[in-house]
């Protein structure tokens, strides 16, 4: 029997540039999960996207495609179309920008069946409640209306997933289904997933970074670096003897638990109460009738050289929480850093404390002001808070970007010129350059792969032992928190669930809530 | 010194290298403001291009420029102590006799009535006019080499200095948002629902108009055209991580808008300064309108807006309103094209 899916020496470049994918091959039997592994870059999206020839125009695709033993590869548009959401169908990462803001669910899932199969309004709409039940959507009756907007992260989902099935394909293709959704609902997503899979006997080809994913979701496991497929084997084989060593390396990278640093007996940062309520206005007179409480009352202590790891889903108020505790919000409760009130503080005052707190965001494409150099961006800190010669300056600097592993000779280079990595370091450097005493990490590893995530990881260890630093390291990644933090902090709607020392927690969690988020993880 | 050091720090930096290097990549954005110079330098000197008066005068072994200093006619031998007129073949033939005149390339200024024209004003370009006379025997060229000066450097100050009140109440109410930007948007609306014509005639009468008080009317409602453009993109901007992390770092309010949001706002503003400039150009046309009240710039001072006015007036006569036409567009397109340039510089994205 042939296979469903076959690539043969597919070559991928853009313009005139060089080959992003370099020769692979490829075969996926029908009812099989395919899971395409690689960092970012790697070629494994652009792999999946020629097979349904949804690459922008300026890409040349050369090779062989062969669906059922039919050739795909640079058909003419018509035929293409026919194909896409009928026979092969798509499920991408981000849910929220995948879905037409203006149109409700049933208008989404029902124009695919308009286009294939030609169905009467009520013939969709017998389908499309069929669909959604399927995908396990509560009430369908009364969600066919809803807009993208009025639904959570994995209804969204959920609801792509819908769509894609709505014309039973044999082939699905998930780009980083999950990787957008909070670790209970990843669960939930892949479960489901891989259940409709074998209930309708489709063939997945599962695209992602994530090998705890690979590793309970795949039959068959293809790893990619630099456009070329480096290894090819079962799931179990793979886990259990990688040939390749970049395998190795990637399974290497998984965050593992260190040595940490002492941490010393005087306390830097204490919260008490912090309350973050958000008003919620209504009528003509913007009478105030309700709030939203992200932070609702949440205290914590931090000691010199400490790491904190705060956890939990989004929505859970942990960001929130730390730019209170910065006064970058508006807050009720008490805040002392170093005997100092922080929340008693006027904005001048706070201006000036601000050397000692900085803070790392998560995205590191948006975090970095586009129009400066990286000089600019590290120094600016500098200028506000010391009076130092220009060629002062240049040595603080060059002397923050060689701590966090770079090259000093960079400085004078954009930020879009660096990888996501590269740019995170970035940003720690224009925290860093400012010798502060305590950090605030908001997720400052959840936007990298995995391999440059473990390098960070390192890299702050080395600094916090190096500097003395306090960190607030918030994800919502417990293997990375648990990799870096001395004590841990569960928050869930805006309430700590449970706190504790690191391993006695991840070792036996007493709340019902985190231990779903410790099983959700696949740790 | 200091000066001096500042700029030599300023050319060294390889950022501003860079983008000067990227600015000379957009060649056609780099010949434009060769070219804009060249022609704007040129209309600064106009007085030697175009003038009924002599440049230089050697007169009994003695230099003498009509340019610096009034003579009278007793000094070249003449009856009488009136100022010399040099279009007057007596007076000519009597420095000629004992001396040379150097004339400028074009023997009119702004205000020259050309007496020998053979045929009824506004007469067709000949060798003498270049481009033709207005409707009051006027050289077309002198004046549009007057007029692009005067008009030039109206526009110049005019968009320069609404673009700066545009942007800085933009950027206001789009960082601040809340209630500055509510009340800043209706008294927008509200201003701009004003009857212009009508103030500027009010105004104009209060005070004798000259070129700063026409411009200080004028600017009173061309500032609005940046407001909403760089509002939007301050109200996208003051969210983003980068602001926040400015904000962390303990930056203040100015120094986060100034360095921060404005250089990401700067394309749009940039591609509409073009614009904000021909409208310069254009509003003393609105102003000439106002001319036969006594308003607008003092009667018969040349600007391009005039020779519109005389374009539209004169239909009949093509080469006025083609002459008008042509130096507008012309100035328009180099501007945009500069325009496009600086936009480049000043995108770290564009490769070289």
């Amino acid at each position: 029997m042939s296979a469903l899916l076959e690539i043969n020496d597919l070559r991928v470049r853009f313009g005139d540039g060089d080959e992003v994918v370099k020769g692979v091959n490829l075969a996926l039997n029908s009812g099989e999960v395919l899971a395409l592994v690689g960092e970012s870059g790697s070629g494994k999206s652009v792999t999946a996207l020629s097979v349904l020839s949804l690459l922008e125009h300026s890409a040349k695709v050369e090779g062989d495609i062969r669906l059922d033993g039919e050739a795909i590869l640079n058909q003419p548009k018509e035929i293409m179309r026919a194909l896409r959401g009928d026979k092969v169908a798509m499920v991408f990462q981000e849910p929220l920008t995948s879905l037409n803001p203006l149109h409700s669910v049933e208008k989404q899932i029902a124009e695919i069946l308009f286009i294939h199969r030609g169905l009467a309004r009520k013939q969709a709409r017998e389908r499309v409640l069929e669909l959604l039940e399927l995908v396990g959507i509560p009430e369908p009756e009364k969600r066919l209306g809803a807009y993208p907007h009025e639904l959570s992260g994995g209804q969204r989902q959920r609801v792509m997933i819908a769509m894609a099935l709505a014309n039973e394909p044999k082939l699905l293709i998930a780009d980083e289904p999950t990787t957008a959704l909070d670790v209970t609902i990843q669960r939930q997503i892949l479960d489901l997933l891989r259940e409709l899979q074998q209930r309708l006997d489709m063939a997945m080809l599962l695209i992602t970074h994530d090998l705890n994913v690979v590793r309970h979701y795949a039959d068959r496991v293809a790893v990619m670096r630099h456009g070329e497929l480096l290894e090819e084997q079962t799931c179990q084989q793979l886990f259990a003897n990688p040939q390749h060593p970049y395998t190795q390396e990637l399974l290497d990278a998984e965050p593992k638990r260190g040595e940490l640093p002492d941490m010393q007996p005087q306390t830097i940062l204490t919260a008490d109460d912090v309350k973050v309520w958000f008003p919620i206005k209504q009528g003509i007179l913007q009478r105030t009738v309700d709030h939203i409480k992200a932070v609702d009352g949440v205290s914590l202590s931090l000691n010199q050289g400490e790491t904190l790891g705060i956890v939990g889903e989004s929505g859970s108020g942990k960001s929130t929480l730390a730019q209170a505790l910065l006064r970058l919000l508006d807050s009720e409760g008490e805040i002392h850093f170093e005997e100092q009130p922080l929340h008693s503080y006027n904005s001048n005052q706070m201006r000036r404390m601000r050397q000692q707190l900085q803070i790392v965001f998560q995205d590191p494409f948006s975090s970095l002001s586009p129009r400066m150099s990286v000089f600019e961006i590290i120094a600016e800190g500098l200028r506000l808070h010391s009076e130092l010669s220009e060629n002062e300056l240049v040595e603080r600097v060059n002397q923050a970007l060689v701590d966090v592993g770079l090259s000093a000779d960079l400085s004078h280079r954009y930020p879009h010129e660096f990888s996501g990595g590269q740019r995170q370091r970035i940003s720690l450097a224009r925290a860093l350059v400012l010798k502060p005493k305590l950090l605030v990490l908001d997720e400052p590893t959840s936007a990298l792969d995995r391999s440059v995530q473990s390098q960070l990881l390192e890299l702050l260890l080395e600094l916090q032992q190096k500097y003395n630093l306090s960190y607030l390291f918030i994800s919502h990644d417990l293997s990375v928190v648990r990799a870096l933090s001395h004590r841990v902090m569960v928050m869930q709607h805006g309430v700590v669930v449970e706190q504790g020392d690191t391993e006695q927690l991840f070792a036996a969690p007493q709340q019902e809530y985190t231990r779903r988020l410790l099983q959700a993880a696949l740790i | 010194m200091g000066l001096v050091t500042q700029w030599q720090r300023i050319k060294a930096s390889p950022i501003n290298q860079r983008r000067w290097s990227q600015f000379r990549a957009n060649k056609r954005g780099y010949w434009s403001l060769w070219l804009f110079l060249a022609l704007f330098l040129l209309s600064l000197v106009a007085e030697l291009i175009a003038n009924d008066e002599p440049l230089l005068i050697h007169y009994q072994d003695r230099w003498m420029s009509p340019l610096m200093n009034a003579y009278s006619e007793l000094d070249f031998g003449g009856d009488f102590d009136i100022p010399a007129d040099y279009r007057d073949p007596y007076i000519v033939d009597l420095i000629e006799a004992e001396g040379r005149l150097y004339w400028a390339p074009v023997r009119f200024s702004y205000d020259t009535i050309n007496f020998d024209l053979t045929e009824p004003a506004p007469s067709p370009p000949t060798s003498v006019n270049w481009l033709g006379t207005d409707d009051q025997g006027r050289d077309v060229f002198a004046r549009l080499i007057y007029g692009f000066r005067i008009s030039v450097l109206f526009a110049l100050v005019l968009a320069t200095s609404s673009s700066v009140i545009g942007v800085a109440a933009g950027a206001m109410q789009g960082y601040f948002g809340g209630r500055i930007d509510l009340l800043g948007q209706r008294f927008i609306e509200v201003w701009s629902g004003m009857p212009q014509m009508f103030l500027l005639i009010i105004l104009s009468s209060l005070v004798q108009p000259n070129f700063w008080w026409l411009l200080g009317i004028l600017l009173l409602f061309s500032w609005m055209a940046l407001v909403d453009v760089v509002r939007a993109e301050f109200l996208r901007g003051r969210n983003l991580e980068y602001v926040k992390a400015a904000r962390a770092l303990g930056l203040g309010d100015v120094a986060i808008m100034a360095r921060h949001i404005l250089p990401n706002a700067m394309i749009a503003t940039v591609t509409f300064l073009p614009f904000i400039f021909i409208g310069g150009l254009t509003a003393l046309t609105a102003l000439t309108a106002l001319d036969y009240l006594g308003f607008g710039l003092p009667p018969g001072s040349p600007s391009l807006g005039e020779m519109v006015a005389q374009g539209k007036n004169n239909l009949q006569a093509p080469w006025l309103g083609l002459t008008a036409f042509f130096s507008m567009s012309g100035i328009l397109v180099l501007l945009v094209f500069i325009g496009e340039a600086a936009r480049d510089a000043f995108d770290p994205r564009k490769r070289m």
